[in-house]
């Protein structure tokens, strides 16, 4: 579903990605994670062109994401994304967040956005928050409004960048909830989080970063369980994710 | 004589008043015609130009700042000479009204300008993206997520500058544009006496009063929390 090859980014002269090479199948969930600044984010930001790509090559469902003259609005699209802050935008309820990206980019009907965005927000369990705003709903509710969001557009891919990291403890449960059911059904995803139990429980594979590269990857219980790099254990040791 | 009676026959001369308050009338009009004109043209090219600058193209926005710099230095009155007793020189012949308009509605564009773009930026770069990776273009982006909530936050400021300048137009009465001030200045000269300049003070303050009443109202209004 998703082709990564050699790709690169640097900010300002630091190289962030230093020639990442990464398939990800259909209805995979593959979990990234790797200390802070070792270049995650950056590596999801650059797959729906952010950020921009210095060098390498980025396929969705075959079709080229990188290089001149692509879609680039009708690639985004179909790959959606979820942030750490949420970004939701305050001055529209939890509807016309859904709706605005379907009427605009989609050119759906009012009415047919707004079926589309009221089933996207009973997936992801806030049928009854349609009429509310961001200021009003909790941190977990907005983050789920936000997966509403991207998931009416129907993509082919998902991205997670930290979708957790920004809530209450007892508000991640919701979230993640949203996210195994989306895994079971069927979602392509790529998650970028410190969420071991997560990982384990809901990862086909894991993949550890450091400094811009993979550094090792492999089924949860093998990466988690029998780490092979150093690198690896040793965050996992920090962050209490062994086992 | 009271030193009372002097003052009301000074001030407040009903017959003067009567006598004058038609043309005082007209001059109201011409100045809610000239504010409504420099208040929509003025906000509608500083909003523009603030998103042209927001295209961060260099070459854009230089003469954009240059433009906002130099239209929120100069004195209005030396913008208003300049137009008006300047340019036939130049061989260029604008109508007294035609001149307070355009120079006011440059300086309330450049002050707009500056106000919306403070907006924009302040408006988190995460909400460009969030929309961005939705696929909306950046004109959509702009115009559906970031100038709404720029546009909110920019409503106080602009209410006060707008006020501040459409207020200038009293500035028209040096070329003779027949505004509240200019047909007072004139009914005071014939008369010899200062009640059509009380008539005007008060016209200027029914018109302009509500007005700020309705800023401080802005104000706390938008006084909101953000998300």
């Amino acid at each position: 579903m998703l082709t990564i090859r050699g790709l690169r980014k640097s900010f300002g002269g630091t190289e962030v990605l230093s020639g990442i090479d990464l398939d990800v199948a259909e209805r995979e969930l593959v979990f990234v994670l790797g200390p802070s600044g070792s270049g995650k984010s950056t590596l999801l930001r650059c797959l729906n062109r952010l950020e921009e790509p210095e060098a390498g090559e980025i396929r969705l469902a075959g079709d080229a994401v990188t290089g001149a003259g692509v879609d680039l609005n009708g690639l985004r699209r179909r790959i959606g994304m979820v942030f750490q802050a949420f970004n939701l935008y305050p001055h529209l309820s939890a509807r016309r967040n859904v709706t605005l990206a379907l009427r605009k980019v989609l050119r759906l009907s009012r009415a047919e956005a707004d079926a589309r965005a009221e089933a996207a927000l009973a997936r992801v369990g806030l049928a009854d928050k349609a009429e509310s705003y961001p200021g009003t709903l909790s941190g977990g509710q907005q983050q789920r409004v936000a997966i509403a969001r991207a998931l009416a557009l129907e993509p082919q891919v998902m991205l997670f960048d930290e979708p957790t990291s920004a809530l209450d403890p007892e508000l991640v449960g919701d979230v993640l909830e949203v996210m195994r059911e989306m895994k079971r059904a069927g979602m392509t995803m790529l998650v970028v989080s410190h969420e071991m139990g997560f990982a384990r429980e809901a990862a086909d594979r894991v993949i550890f970063m450091d400094r811009g590269r993979i550094v090792e990857e492999g089924a949860p219980e093998a990466v988690f369980g029998a780490p092979k790099e150093a690198r690896t254990r040793a965050f996992l040791a920090r962050v209490g994710g062994a086992r | 004589m009271t030193q009372w009676e002097r003052f009301l026959e000074t001030f407040f001369n009903a017959e003067v008043l009567a006598r004058y308050a038609p043309s005082i009338l007209h001059g109201v009009w011409v100045t809610i015609e000239l504010s409504l004109l420099i208040v929509v043209v003025g906000i509608g090219v500083g909003t523009a130009l603030a998103c042209v600058r927001a295209l961060r193209r260099p070459w854009l926005t230089a003469p954009i700042v240059v433009f906002a710099d130099v239209f929120r230095a100069l004195p209005p009155l030396v913008l208003i000479l300049i137009a008006f007793f300047g340019l036939p020189n130049a061989g260029v012949f604008l109508s007294a009204f035609l001149v307070l308009f355009l120079v006011l509605t440059l300086v309330l564009a450049a002050f707009a300008e500056e106000i919306v773009w403070a907006g924009i930026t302040s408006v988190p770069k995460g909400q460009w993206e969030a929309a961005r990776s939705t696929g909306l273009t950046f004109g959509q982006t702009l115009g559906s997520v970031v100038l709404p909530q720029a546009i909110r936050l920019a409503i106080p400021p602009l209410t006060n500058r707008a006020i501040a300048i459409t207020k200038m137009t009293a500035l028209g009465t040096v070329i003779g544009v027949p505004d509240i001030l200019n047909q007072a200045t004139t009914a005071q000269s014939f008369s010899g006496n200062a009640s059509p300049l009380m008539l005007a003070a008060v016209a200027y303050l029914l018109l302009f009063l509500p007005l700020v009443i309705l800023s401080r109202w802005l104000e706390t209004r938008f006084a909101w929390r953000r998300a």
